[in-house]
């Protein structure tokens, strides 16, 4: 599935990163797996409401390619954003409590699962509508290029968003003005329940950066070297004024659309195969066959994260409603 | 200095580029063109092709792009190059620039304004005549404008450069060079949410904005010369937020309201104002609210066809006599 050229960069990546390069990629996709599984939890027990899109599977994409980036990049994403606003450095507590719906949450429980922001850490945005963040992302990257700084965008977006005209237009006008953008397609083969061949007119979605003039580049999405091998080269590009590129993370989300989708469109065959090939076990394997990662220590981060998510929850739960004589504070700035 | 409507929204963008250096105007042809109606004429010689940016065709990405950039900190100017585009921008408008603050908490805002040549009379048929100022103005967050003179032209474009939050500014295309007037020197703005009396009178009230305050402020002079009728005739400029407190004034000074917009009739901004007045001021009223707006219908190519839908001052002047006999 994966091009040669990339199993390349996956491999050359894994020889130039040290033992706790690879334990942090190990942690950090670990940290968005049980966040994640707890916030099924969660919802099952009727603590968070609303429509929620989990990310576990995936968590191999945006570790690997939000690991590319500096702290002063951008990301911009879906509302299937859990996992990159986790990636990208905000707390477990005000995410989890913004799920809650809660006072202390990152919008202080006005934008709920599919909104989550912070602007401190760069972090611009999940966006509920298919494709919408694209235009944004290319503004922000006008706005870099206008005021000479060094930073990059990194744009993800899910394969349900390619038959969108915002990821034409935007692909299109970012590679004319040479911005500064990674567009990353997380391709995971369904746009809700609809199979990505009944959607779009080639599989290959990587193949749309022809169009655009930009490289475009299928990665294996359940590898974060690859994908981290992938967007390291995408991101450097962008920054030395190349323009961008547009990179396909062939992935599989585990459970449904939403936490209301079964996912009764899927043979549980397949799902069982994209089980097997679990990002996170990969990694651990990976570092432990190859003696790059020691089995206490790797026991002990995931003892850490348990916890991390553990006080994750306590604080969303402890935490105060939004009061209703805030209700339409920031309908305007002030 | 005399200046008509188009010069002064052109003026407005010079002093506001060259005040603040993160304002800049991206759309369709704006740059070496000058933009369809000319209204961006010289901005491009004036700041440079940094910032005055010439864009595809593309209404949603011109938005997008622009609420991307406002995050950060820009000032963008966008041109809708005819009003009745701004349709295929929508979802940008009303998802993404109007909820951005709120949806996250209040710790980012989008300065923004969209500027829309707007309006009929022109002979431009269906796709280059509409108002869709009604479209937005029940969209919180939005601050949505409509001048109708030079003055407010350059006035309400500063303020709306100035404010932080989006802003959709709909100039009337049939004014860029049939109206004028004398502007003052240098630096004035024209605050956001409050109307202006534009004449005084005792016997009525006329409520109207944009496309239709100089065909009112006609109707109102015929019905004093020829029936000996005192009408006033507010102009609200901005309508959302619109200015409730001049809206109930003129109804209980006067107790007649008329209200008039070239937007059609059903669902415009003529009902609101209705509805305002019904439930603060019902007290105060000697008739029922009058309205006087485009017909339900879509906006023909044919000259005597537009004619008929639109309010015209003949039919003004009617509605005048009709609810003054109240």
């Amino acid at each position: 599935m994966a091009l040669e050229r990339t199993r390349h960069v996956a491999e050359r990546t894994l020889l130039t990163m040290d033992e706790a390069g690879l334990s942090d990629f190990y942690r950090l996709m670990l940290l968005i797996r049980q966040f994640e599984e707890r916030v099924a939890e969660m919802y099952s027990r009727g603590k968070i409401t609303g429509f929620c899109h989990l990310y576990a599977g995936e968590e191999a994409v945006a570790v690997g390619a939000i690991r590319a980036l500096y702290d002063k990049d951008y990301v911009i994403s879906t509302y299937r954003e859990h996992g990159h606003c986790l990636a990208k450095g905000v707390s477990p507590r005000t995410v989890m409590a913004e799920l809650f719906g809660k006072a202390t949450g990152v919008s202080g429980g006005r934008g709920g699962s599919m909104h989550l922001f912070d602007a401190g850490l760069r972090f611009m945005g999940g966006y509920a509508i298919v494709g919408g963040g694209l235009p944004l992302a290319v503004g922000l990257g006008l706005s870099i290029v206008y005021k000479e700084e060094p930073e990059v965008v990194c744009c993800f977006f899910g394969d349900g968003a390619l038959p969108q005209g915002a990821f034409h237009e935007s692909l299109n006008l970012a590679s004319l003005w040479k911005l500064p953008v990674v567009f990353i397609c997380e391709n995971n083969f369904y746009g809700m329940g609809t199979m990505v061949q009944h959607a779009i007119c080639r599989e290959e979605l990587y193949k749309f950066a022809e169009s655009y003039k930009m490289p475009g580049v299928r990665v294996d999405g359940m590898d974060v070297l690859e994908v981290h091998g992938a967007a390291l080269e995408a991101v450097a590009r962008a920054r030395e004024g190349d323009g961008p590129s547009l990179i396909e993370a062939v992935t599989y989300r585990y459970r449904g659309h939403s936490m209301s989708d079964p996912a009764e469109y899927r043979p549980r065959r397949e799902e069982r195969i994209w089980l097997e090939r679990d990002p996170i076990k990969s990694l651990r394997r990976r570092m432990l066959n190859e003696k790059r990662g020691d089995e206490n220590r790797l026991l002990e981060l995931e003892k850490e994260v348990a916890a991390v998510i553990d006080d994750a929850v306590a604080f969303a739960e402890q935490s105060p409603e939004p009061p209703l004589s805030e209700l339409t504070k920031h309908v305007y700035v002030d | 200095m005399k200046a008509t409507y188009l010069q002064a929204i052109n003026l407005a963008l010079h002093e506001e580029m060259r005040r603040d250096p993160n304002v800049f105007v991206m759309g369709e042809d704006v740059a070496v063109l000058g933009g369809a109606f000319k209204v961006t004429e010289g901005l491009l010689e004036a700041f440079g092709e940094d910032r005055v940016i010439d864009t595809p065709i593309a209404e949603s990405l011109i938005v997008g792009a622009a609420v991307g950039a406002a995050v950060l900190g820009m000032r963008p100017v966008v041109e809708m190059q005819f009003g009745d585009f701004i349709s295929c921008a929508f979802d940008q408008i009303v998802n993404m620039a109007a909820t951005l603050c709120y949806r996250h908490g209040g710790h980012a805002s989008c300065p923004l304004v969209i500027r829309a040549p707007s309006g009929a009379g022109v002979h431009g048929a269906l796709f280059h005549s509409q108002n869709p100022e009604a479209w937005f103005t029940r969209v919180p967050g939005l601050k949505v404008v409509a001048p109708a003179t030079a003055y407010d032209a350059k006035g309400l474009l500063k303020s709306a450069i100035r404010d932080g939050n989006p802003v959709v500014y709909f100039e009337h295309k049939r004014f860029y060079r049939s109206v004028s007037e004398d502007l003052p020197e240098g630096d004035f703005t024209v605050p956001i949410g409050v109307a202006r009396r534009r004449r005084e009178g005792g016997d009525l009230s006329i409520i109207t904005y944009g496309g239709t305050l100089h065909q009112a402020l006609d109707a109102a002079l015929i019905a004093e010369q020829q029936d000996g009728l005192s009408v006033e005739v507010i102009d609200l400029r901005t309508l959302l937020p619109l200015d409730r407190e001049a809206i109930l004034a003129a109804a209980r000074a006067t107790g007649k309201v008329l209200v008039v917009h070239e937007d059609r009739l059903t669902g415009g901004i003529g009902g609101e104002v209705a509805a305002l007045i019904a439930e603060h001021a019902f007290d105060y009223l000697d008739a029922p609210v009058r309205r006087v707006a485009a017909l339900d219908t879509h906006n023909a190519f044919s000259p005597p066809l537009e004619e008929h839908i639109l309010p015209g001052t003949d039919k003004i002047v009617q509605a005048i006599r009709s609810l003054a006999a109240c």
